[in-house]
């Protein structure tokens, strides 16, 4: 009998490293540390996030099967990622059936080569884009300007961080760290012949962006999109937004390129239904948003008429080989959970140096791009950048346990690491509270120890590295003298113990009242 | 009923004071206390900062101590290490433990309650015939409101204390940022967490801001106290322990009896 060995499947290569946006230069909590005492950020995020909560949760309470609706979604996309490789050859299929071609790209910098490619052979040396996620985890416009070509953000505040030479640090509002002031400064230095006396009253900034991004609507011949859906069943694509300047791009040009991250596909039509209702509502919190588009290949004599796909990996199927991590691949770009997190709301997008910030790009960077592919690499304090407070799962859309997620990688990440302090200490930890002798002689030492460096207020101010980071703005309460368990064994916690039973069954004193009563307060 | 009492680490060494007003209340209510000796940590500080390995023994540990059949129930006065042995300790005994440990740990989590879910839910009672005639205002734990669902039952148990002045907390939900090692590593985040929180609580004018869970209520009582603000945090069982006959004493600090 003869046998082959064929040998363990390589595992999914990871975003490659030094590629694209999914990487910050500093861990997180330093950059956090800068980014707090940005006062402009800090009142813009409080006020942005607490408004589009309050908006989400009228439009999320008022459907009788909103979590019906969660649940469906979340069904919807766990038998989408079971079984994803045979629904993206249908999607290929399909698309190709209608006209269009399809393009595999392995990361992002081959997916910025072949759009670039594309744009080349259109003859233009200028592109227009949809707000895009996808393009903006490949660093294409970066690439594309490296190789010449000049690429419009035609999304109002993607304009605005484009023409700041900035990076976007929310994923629905990526200008959310810019006030109008700001903005009207940024439009009078880099729109080329836009009026010098432009004020910054809001509708007078937008009129100026119009006037510049109608002139590349109508002359640009090609665009570039990300797509929010991609339908196996029928090879439709679709973009949702709020502007219409999105609409322009995918009518306009002669050209039209989508780049679609390939976790992006559904696998019919009907589920539009489910994805139509759950993004708006979570999204901007409205009801249905003012632009949905959709298009199926190429329609002869009326839109683009030469159209491509291109399916981006850059580290998913890494993601999808990950038995819990994989969860991450169902999210909807909505950002209601950067909208809830107390972290984000403080710390603000750019602490988390990657397209995807908040929770989701906690889960998510980590898995596209890894944790430890350099010496302390930045992503690895991703996913310590929570406090598990929850808010978050509660308000994804497709429920995604991302508290459960953040545990995961913090686990895998340590297993990674050799022998930490941190590592070290955690195991002397278990060993001790393992035994309770070790643990009771242990709680000894750190009363008494406690007691002494507290002193007469019985409040600790200051401790070492690296826990000096509590006694900065907290106290320490110095342990009491006595634990609960000495005090329950002593005749004192007896006593109180027998005089609580008593107290109790004494008719008429402070007798209990059951349920039946409750409300007649 | 028996109930066995987690006193919790933190509960045992630092807050002892929360813990003992728990084991009253649950004797005053008529049921026996029971304290097994060898009970230590759940392993929530390692499990949330990345360690599921290590806290094997610690899991084993619980599940041992409180296995026994007499023990009716388990209450923990902490929503987040009540959520440890419900979704953690699961998690731990699947992936690192055998099939004793994981048979254990099913047995004893659909016994383990967290206070208010042991009150309303198990004991039935929401009116525990407490008495406290302050003003208070409720800080409803992440790991309670949202791991655990415990709703409004510790509410529901404040409504019914005698002489209570309970205010409502603005942005109760919010995080106080406390978050177990989060506070040390995020330090900076934690406490702009926490600077909101203090707000809020501030705001109320509450003599006391509560909870169900001593490790919240030391980040914010931290908060509190670095700022000399005079507002002191108290255990909801603290609260609910206190009686006409046995009212709650607020201790006194050494420097007010010097």
């Amino acid at each position: 009998m003869s046998s082959t060995f064929l040998g363990m499947p390589a595992a999914p290569p990871r975003s490659p490293y030094g590629t694209g946006n999914l990487r910050g230069e500093r861990k997180f909590p330093k950059a956090a540390h800068d980014e707090l005492r940005n006062e402009q950020l800090r009142r813009n995020l409080r006020k942005a996030t607490h408004s589009i909560r309050a908006k989400r949760l009228a439009v999320t309470s008022e459907l009788p099967d909103w979590e019906p609706l969660r649940d469906a979604g979340a069904a919807i996309k766990a038998a989408t990622m079971d079984r994803l490789p045979e629904l993206l050859e249908q999607l290929e299929r399909k698309v190709t059936e209608q006209g269009g071609t399809v393009h595999w790209a392995r990361d992002g910098v081959e997916a910025n080569e072949i759009v670039t490619r594309l744009v080349k052979e259109t003859g233009s040396d200028e592109v227009i884009k949809v707000k895009s996620m996808a393009t903006q985890e490949t660093g294409l416009n970066e690439h594309l300007e490296n190789q010449g070509v000049t690429a419009y953000e035609t999304d109002l505040a993607e304009l605005i961080v484009q023409l700041a030479h900035d990076k976007p640090s929310h994923i629905l509002v990526p200008a959310i760290h810019r006030n109008r002031d700001e903005i009207r400064d940024i439009f009078r230095s880099a729109i080329p012949g836009v009026d010098p006396e432009l004020d910054s009253v809001p509708a007078h900034l937008a009129a100026a962006a119009r006037a510049y991004l109608r002139e590349k609507f109508m002359t640009v011949p090609v665009a570039v999109s990300g797509a929010n859906f991609g339908i196996a069943e029928t090879g439709t694509l679709s973009v949702v937004e709020s502007e219409g300047n999105g609409r322009m791009c995918l009518t306009m040009p002669k050209t039209l390129i989508t780049v679609m991250g390939i976790e992006k596909v559904l696998p019919r039509y009907q589920d539009l239904e489910v994805f139509l209702q759950l993004l708006p509502r979570s999204s901007t919190g409205e009801r249905m948003n003012p632009y949905t588009s959709m298009w199926t290949g190429v329609t002869p004599g009326d839109g683009p008429q030469e159209f491509h796909l291109v399916l981006l990996d850059n580290g998913r199927t890494a993601a999808l080989a990950d038995r819990i991590g994989r969860q991450a691949l169902h999210c909807i770009r909505c950002s209601a959970c950067l909208n809830v997190c107390p972290v984000y709301e403080r710390a603000g997008g750019h602490a988390y140096g990657s397209t995807y910030p908040g929770p989701i790009g906690a889960v998510l960077t980590p898995q596209l791009a890894g944790m430890d592919a350099a010496k302390n690499d930045p992503n690895s304090s991703l996913p310590y950048a929570s406090s598990l407070c929850g808010a978050c799962f509660d308000a994804c859309p497709v429920k995604i346990d991302i508290p459960s997620l953040l545990v995961e990688l913090r686990h895998q990440h340590t297993e990674q690491a050799r022998a930490t302090a941190e590592k070290l200490a955690m195991k002397a930890a278990a060993t001790v509270m393992s035994r309770p002798g070790l643990f009771t002689a242990a709680q000894k030492a750190a009363g008494t120890g406690g007691r002494v460096v507290a002193g007469r207020d019985r409040k600790i101010s200051r401790l070492p590295a690296p826990f000096d980071g509590w006694t900065d703005t907290r106290d320490l309460p110095a342990p009491p003298r006595r634990t609960f368990r000495s005090w329950l064994a002593s005749a004192e916690g007896a006593a109180a113990l027998r005089a609580a039973a008593e107290e109790g069954a004494r008719p008429g004193a402070d007798t209990v009242r059951h349920d039946h009563e409750e409300g007649n307060r | 009923m028996r109930i066995g009492l987690f006193a919790t680490c933190l509960g045992d060494t630092l807050f002892p004071d929360a813990v003992r007003a728990t084991a009253i209340l649950i004797a005053r209510l008529g049921h026996e206390v029971v304290f097994p000796p060898g009970q230590t940590c759940c392993g929530q500080m390692h499990v949330n900062t990345g360690y599921q390995r290590e806290p094997v023994p610690l899991v084993r540990k619980f599940a041992e101590q409180f296995g026994d059949p007499s023990i009716d129930a388990v209450v923990l006065p902490s929503g987040s290490c009540a959520g440890s042995v419900r979704h953690q300790h699961p998690l731990v005994a699947e992936r690192y433990g055998d099939a004793a440990l994981r048979d254990g740990v099913e047995t004893v989590r659909a016994k383990t309650y967290e206070l208010s879910e042991l009150l309303v839910d198990v004991l039935g009672v929401t009116d525990v015939g407490a008495y406290f005639p302050h003003r208070v205002t409720y800080h409803p734990t992440c790991h309670s409101l949202r791991m655990l669902r415990v709703g409004d039952k510790p509410l529901r148990l404040l409504r019914a204390v005698d002489s209570i002045d309970l205010v409502e907390l603005p942005e109760a939900d919010a995080c106080c940022g406390f978050g177990g090692t989060f506070a040390v590593k995020n330090a900076d985040t934690s406490g702009a967490m926490l600077q909101d929180k203090v707000r809020n609580v501030l705001s109320t004018g509450a003599d006391a801001c509560t909870a169900g869970d001593s490790s919240c209520l030391m980040h914010i009582g931290g908060g509190l106290s670095r700022i000399r603000s005079g507002t002191r945090t108290l255990h909801l069982a603290q609260i609910l322990a206190s009686t006409r006959t046995s009212p709650h004493a607020f201790p006194k600090t050494e420097a007010a009896t010097r």
